[in-house]
């Protein structure tokens, strides 16, 4: 039985860990910072939160903890990315050839 | 009456916290989480967004177990779906961004819709200002206010409304 | 087989650590280098949450714990000295 536990949560480790192989992958190949923010925000939590639970069934008695963090980066992640992606488009950072539209426009004079 | 139970909740959540993360129950632990708890629920007269916007009634505990199901499901479908995207060797992207509506009117309401169309199928809140988003989208499908809103935010919206309104 | 994926889940997160680092030195702006950060910190928090695992140590868990709450602040303040201007 313990073994078995262990087995799921070595699999849910290397599951999470793919997850940041891609992430860190997108993060070389998507075109322009935006894309880049989106392929490491999405693919980094779920990797990181996969990694976590697999952590989890290795030692069930760290399954507080082990929430408690992944809690803290359900929230804090996008909310880095965010702030990131909104002060990289004021600054008029460049976009990517291949986008179609940008719907949000400045108000002209200086950055707050 | 109600402001004194917005601070009970706030100190309660913190004891919680500091328990949890303390991870044990000597009586100097306690000790010195109720004294920090109280003095930030002291310092804190209206207690704290996410508890007081909180619709605590029935239907609010169960649109907030469904919406974290709905969220957990969204996660990892767009996660697989950006996999898709960076592992496919001609990169099928079609970036922009968009605008949409919300109907929520509360500021917790608002910042777990933002959170939650960041994490999710390739969207990333770039700016929220009053009742409108700013969306960056990696495949965009509609640029139309309407359709773009059905699409991204329609499907968390419904749960967040009763959740915090 | 347990040792054996656990190795596995490492050198993954190795590969998106080595990653993230060439994305971090050809940048080219100074926000890629910060998206490059902010991945660099979440694969070093899984690396610390393995590393706690091979080791047996239960404190290192709170090391992760700090370390996400150090960045998340990092990259708020990097980013809103972005904006401000230079």
């Amino acid at each position: 039985m313990k073994t078995l536990l262990d087995v799921i949560g070595a699999l849910f480790l290397v599951a999470g860990t793919s997850f940041l192989f891609l992430g860190g992958l997108g993060l070389i190949r998507m075109p322009d910072l935006f894309n880049r923010i989106q392929s490491g925000t999405k693919a980094t939590t779920l990797g990181t939160i996969l990694t976590l639970i697999g952590a989890t069934f290795l030692r069930p008695e760290w399954g507080i903890k082990l929430s408690l963090i992944g809690l803290f980066l359900l929230f804090t992640n996008p909310l880095s990315s965010q702030v990131l992606a909104r002060a990289a488009h004021r600054i008029g950072v460049e976009k990517s050839a291949k986008t179609k539209v940008d719907l949000l426009v400045e108000p002209p004079g200086d950055p707050r | 009456m109600r402001k004194f139970g917005n601070q009970t909740a706030l100190f309660v959540t913190l004891f919680l916290f500091w328990v949890l993360i303390n991870g044990s129950l000597s009586l100097g632990t306690l000790l010195v989480g109720v004294v920090v708890s109280s003095a930030i629920a002291a310092m804190l007269p209206g207690g704290w967004d996410p508890l007081r916007e909180f619709h605590a009634t029935p239907a609010g505990f169960s649109a907030a177990y469904h919406f974290l199901i709905y969220f957990i499901k969204e996660l990892i479908r767009s996660n697989i779906r950006m996999a898709g995207v960076v592992l496919s060797p001609r990169l099928p992207i079609n970036p922009g961004i968009v605008k949409v509506h919300t109907k929520l009117k509360s500021k917790m309401g608002r910042l777990l819709l933002a959170n939650s169309i960041t994490l999710t199928p390739g969207t990333l809140t770039v700016m929220l200002e009053e009742e409108w988003l700013y969306v960056h989208w990696v495949t965009v499908e509609s640029t139309d206010i309407e359709a773009a809103t059905a699409h991204i935010v329609a499907g968390f919206e419904k749960y967040l409304e009763v959740m915090y309104g | 087989m347990v040792d054996l994926l656990i190795y596995l889940a490492a050198s993954l997160a190795g590969m998106a650590f080595i990653l993230a680092m060439i994305r971090f030195v050809i940048g080219p702006g100074v926000s890629d280098r910060i998206v490059a950060f902010d991945v660099v910190t979440i694969v070093a928090i899984t690396v610390i949450i393995i590393t706690a695992l091979e080791e047996d140590r239960v404190v290192y868990l709170d090391v992760a714990l700090v370390y996400a709450l150090l960045s998340f602040l990092g990259v708020i303040v990097v980013a809103r000295y972005l904006e401000r201007g230079f």
